[in-house]
């Protein structure tokens, strides 16, 4: 059933975003600690077990794909609800920090990820989904 | 005849959201295509439509949610809120190679460390040198460079004054911004390939709604990676902006 999936992933949402809303709480900070990456990993976690003990049929595994492909559209409509007025009314200080801020982290980024050695990079292309009209729709 | 109409739409916001957001990115699919023969990616024209939109919206209602202050447009808050948002990220995690995303462990964790520092760094050292000398106002808006959510978690934790947590929340919102649609033009230049390369982007550009956006226009494929190691942004500047950092401001400055 295509619901167990969706229910799977929901569970782990919950779960994750409970446990770091508990680590929030010990360190003391008002705020979630990285709810949805527990969560993914979670997820992470479920599907290899279940894979391995195979206990994920196809359809089930369609009930989380779906929410994935909807992740662009999703994004899109966050994109549509960002304070744009209130950022461009920051004035000069909110964007040169803000391009500050990018530019070196960009320069950072470059440095580091030009460490990788190429090797890896061959042999490391990711594989989304077995699914080819999930990919078609991407 | 067309008053009932918006009534229908209006009073099935997330459906109507769906419908609208389609049709966004079906124009962008259309745009990539035909005017730029696909050099860039459709997903990018539609995030960059989504903030010609949201800039609408605030004008149009001086509110402070873009197009979803529009009661027609309602169901956009909730397509586009926290919740949908993470739930459709977790969701993509169903993608991760576990190997891969091991692999790049250690280097994520010293991105996300990086990545916290040196925007809090450059952003208190230039408020600095617009006048904001004192240590809270430096911390608070050196936190709204981390993201837009640490900034005023940061700015109420030790006290700052309204403007100036206006101000860092403005920094982090030109900051997400200026990741979402710069990732897929610097592309190339940070060498964004590799589920590695993805995950330390993650760590060192923050902001998940950047990070998420960004990699969604540049490659579909690395964005679980990415937003792994960028949903713990927020809870690493929460913790360490009104504590360590606001403690070493205050050493420096008095």
């Amino acid at each position: 059933m295509i619901i167990y999936g969706t229910a799977l992933l929901a569970v782990c949402h919950l779960l994750g975003i409970f446990i770091g809303d508990l680590l929030g709480q010990a360190l003391g900070v008002k705020t979630n600690v990285g709810g949805v990456g527990i969560a993914m990993l979670l997820l992470i976690c479920a599907r290899l077990y279940m894979q391995k003990t195979d206990k994920l049929p196809k359809l089930s595994e369609l009930g989380v794909e779906y929410w994935g492909a909807m992740y662009i559209p999703v994004v899109v409509a966050m994109a549509a609800q960002q304070d744009m007025v209130a950022a461009l009314r920051g004035g000069p200080v909110a964007v040169l920090s803000a391009i500050a801020a990018v530019a070196l982290c960009a320069v950072v980024i470059a440095v580091i990820n030009r460490t990788e050695r190429p090797a890896d990079a061959t042999a490391s292309t990711p594989m989304p989904h077995d699914n080819p009209l999930l990919t078609d729709a991407e | 005849m067309l008053d009932i109409l918006k009534d229908a739409a209006a009073h099935n916001g997330l459906v109507t959201a769906f419908a609208v957001v389609g049709l966004v990115v079906l124009l962008s699919g259309q745009i990539s295509k035909r005017l730029t023969f696909g050099r860039v990616h459709g997903s990018a024209i539609a995030i960059v439509i989504g903030l010609a939109l949201a800039y609408w919206g605030g004008i149009k209602t001086g509110g402070h949610k873009g197009l979803a202050d529009l009661s027609l447009f309602g169901g956009i808050g909730l397509m586009g809120g926290a919740m949908l948002r993470d739930f459709a990220i977790v969701a993509t995690a169903f993608e991760v190679q576990a190997t891969e995303a091991r692999k790049a462990g250690l280097v994520g964790v010293v991105a996300l460390l990086l990545g916290t520092v040196l925007p809090f760094i450059v952003g208190a050292g230039i408020a600095y040198s617009f006048g904001y000398s004192d240590a809270v106002s430096m911390t608070t808006i050196g936190a709204g460079a981390v993201t837009y959510i640490v900034g005023p978690v940061t700015g109420a934790a030790i006290g700052a004054t309204p403007d100036v947590m206006a101000l860092s929340i403005a920094t982090g919102l030109v900051k997400a911004i200026i990741v979402m649609v710069g990732t897929p033009i610097a592309a190339r230049f940070l060498a964004l390939k590799t589920p590695r390369s993805a995950m330390v982007f993650g760590g060192l550009a923050g902001t998940v709604s950047g990070v998420s956006a960004g990699l969604a226009a540049t490659d579909r494929k690395l964005v679980p990676y990415g937003a792994l190691v960028a949903t713990f942004h927020t809870g690493l500047g929460c913790l360490l902006g009104p504590s360590i950092l606001f403690f070493t401001t205050k050493a420096l400055v008095g």
